[in-house]
């Protein structure tokens, strides 16, 4: 028995090594960052890391061109790589420092980087989804073909500002996609007990657009329904839901140990590890060992490099708070 | 007589009320199994089931707006905000639902909901999780807003913003959840200070510092430091920030001459911009030097490694008493 729903699609071998990169790339940074907070050396002490959803970030962005946007959330660093981010500049922003991706200010939930499209990540949960509309709404006054992408949780779908979004992207048949990444719990809540209705495509058809439910853990999968999605949006087409079913293997946060799930359920996503799935397939396409071997070393290095960079960058002044709060400084007192 | 945490007290507050009245339920994000993001629902919904106990969705409008109908049935609900920031987008319900319905109906409609907020910084955490939010609120008439500092406040004044038949917004310093003090369980709520009264914490001779919820702990300290130099501080926890107890705040102001207001929240219309025009007002002629303002900037929620710099200190709070003496 195949451990995918449909693995018959052809796509060529560097996409599938592409993919995997990503995915890894991101996996191996959050194990570098979980231990950064450990030891105290990221500008804060809160930090969630998306272990487990990978193929989310990855299989969206990869069919997004340089002028498209994303939202994302307080769980973001993997959209934010996805996207293209400097692994430098996430590092460095997570440690607090100049050189970070916003100069030490946002920190990890608060990730921007217009230089790549990226219009923010937000830890108001679904605060940025109308964003994304916003953008959308832009390109189609404008007469562009430029998609917006608003990456949030399960937990997000609950927010009334989740409806307003997605209702007015419909009703203007808006370039936009929202992604809603479905880890199946809003920190403790368990969808079931958030939701009378489940199933995204179903929720799609309550605001008259088209919906998907996708496997998460096939990053195959993910790319290819977020491929139509976009590709419907850059025709004028409209919007569309994805509902994307993955799973945090880690707990909401560090304090966080995960009571209110079952072992067993966890143990069940953990052997549908997105990243095993894809060296599965890489395998049967006849990807050597050395292949991924080295792929590993230089995401590694990557890594290793991004925090050098990181820690030579000086701490953010307390100077810095004061500025850039209005466009022109209000003078007087502070 | 227990040793608790501020955190365990507001527990200990919120069972004692629910026992004490079967109307009384808790609602929010992440309170029932989980118990909340600060412990502070612990066990609760084991005790009193998932009907007084009530796991929401995410949705902070929805959780006030449900709040709202079933008080107007009779209910004494007590939403949890997870975070300062996330009262956000529960902003609305509060300011046009919750705070005008008893004015709108013609006082034939009671509104006993609290709303719990951990507010403030100093826990490394960002913007949206370290915001004091306190003046929004204090703004709207028909809430009342308290804070309490210490365990002992925050047992009782749980129990008495529930019993309460407005609508109370009950500020909780989180970082101070931590913090320890000795309880007696066995005092009643009749016994206990009553909830928009301010302390007078440390009587003193040459100055005032009015503070409230987890500055209080900073201008007792300052007031032991400045003991040292001879001179006498008077500090006086706030508690209730709407209405204000202006008995306890004039006859200090009048007593030493000199305020100053020390708050995390941002100075520009904050709590102690109304604290010095009211005292300006009424003590006019007792004073010997303006009130002065100790706040966090008039910026975002700095960075984390920032913080430090943003909220008020002993260094800063002694800065202002000197410059208070000096006039």
């Amino acid at each position: 028995m195949s451990v995918f729903d449909q693995d018959t699609r052809i796509v060529d071998v560097s996409t599938l090594v592409r993919l995997y990169r990503g995915m890894v790339r991101i996996r191996r940074a959050e194990e570098r960052i979980l231990e950064l907070l450990l030891q105290n050396r990221l500008s804060s002490t809160m930090c969630h890391v998306s272990i487990g959803q990978e193929a989310v970030a990855v299989g969206v962005c990869d069919v997004l061109r340089p002028e498209d946007y994303v939202t994302s959330t307080h769980r973001g660093h993997g959209h934010f790589l996805a996207r293209g981010g400097a692994m430098s500049a996430l590092m460095a922003e997570l440690m607090g420092r100049e050189t970070g991706a916003c100069r030490g200010r946002g920190s990890s939930m608060h990730l921007v980087d217009a230089s790549i499209g990226h219009l923010g990540s937000n830890a108001i949960v679904g605060g940025h989804i109308p964003i994304a509309t916003g953008a959308a709404l832009w390109s189609s006054l404008t007469g562009q073909s430029r998609v917006a992408v608003s990456f949030f949780g399960d937990g997000a779908t609950t927010e009334g500002i989740f409806h307003e979004a997605v209702n007015f992207a419909a009703v203007r048949g808006l370039p936009v996609v929202f992604v809603i990444e479905n880890n199946h719990y809003a920190m403790s809540l368990p969808w079931e007990r958030a939701t009378a209705q489940p199933s995204v495509a179903r929720k799609a058809e309550g605001y008259g657009i088209i919906g998907v439910d996708v496997d998460g853990q096939d990053v195959l999968a993910v790319r290819e329904a977020a491929d139509q999605a976009v590709s419907r949006a850059r025709r004028g087409e409209g919007p569309t839901l994805l509902g994307v079913e993955t799973y945090r293997f880690l707990g909401h946060s560090r304090g966080d140990p995960s009571t209110y799930r079952d072992r067993e359920e966890e143990q069940r996503w953990h052997a549908r590890d997105p990243l095993l799935l894809e060296k599965i397939r890489l395998s049967a396409a006849g990807v050597a060992g050395d292949v991924t071997e080295s792929l590993e070393r230089e995401i590694e290095a990557e890594i290793v490099a991004a925090m050098e960079f990181a820690e030579a960058g000086p701490i953010a002044s307390v100077d810095e708070v004061f500025s850039d709060i209005y466009a022109t400084p209000l003078g007087g007192d502070q | 007589m227990a040793t608790v945490t501020l955190a365990k007290a507001v527990t200990m507050g919120l069972r004692a009320a629910m026992e004490a009245d079967p109307k009384v339920l808790v609602m929010g994000e992440d309170v029932g199994k989980l118990g909340g993001v600060f412990r502070v629902t612990d066990g609760l919904q084991k005790d009193f089931g998932e009907d007084r106990v009530i796991d929401t969705p995410l949705a902070e409008s929805g959780i006030i707006g449900t709040a709202i109908g079933l008080a107007l049935r009779g209910y004494r609900p007590v939403c949890e905000i997870q975070f300062d920031g996330f009262v956000y987008p529960a902003f609305d319900q509060i300011v046009s639902q919750l705070a005008k319905m008893r004015a709108r109906a013609l006082g034939k409609v009671s509104l006993p909901v609290v709303v719990r907020i951990p507010v403030g910084g100093g826990i490394g955490a960002v913007e949206h999780h370290s915001e004091s939010n306190e003046a929004y609120f204090a703004h709207t008439a028909g809430l009342r807003v308290v804070a309490c500092s210490n365990p002992v406040d925050a047992y009782f004044m749980t129990q008495q913003a529930i019993a309460s038949d407005d609508p109370v917004i009950l500020y909780e310093p989180k970082r101070r959840y931590w913090e320890k003090a000795d309880l007696d369980e066995s005092l009643t709520l009749e016994q206990a200070a009553p909830l928009h009264s301010a302390r007078v914490l440390r009587s003193g001779t040459d100055a005032t510092v009015i503070a409230y919820g987890p500055m209080v702990k900073t201008a007792m300290e300052a007031a032991t430091a400045a003991a040292e130099e001879g001179k006498e501080l008077e500090v006086i926890d706030l508690r209730s920030l709407s209405p204000l107890d202006t008995g306890t705040l004039e006859a200090s102001a009048r007593k030493t001459g000199r305020v100053v207001v020390v708050h995390e929240a941002p100075g520009f219309l904050g709590m102690g911009s109304e604290l010095a025009a009211r005292i300006t007002e009424t003590c006019f002629f007792s004073l010997e030097a303006p009130v002065l303002r100790v706040t966090g900037f008039d910026t975002p929620y700095p960075p984390s490694r920032l913080e430090e710099e943003y909220l008020p200190d002993l260094d800063r709070l002694l800065d202002a008493v000197d410059r208070s003496l000096a006039y």
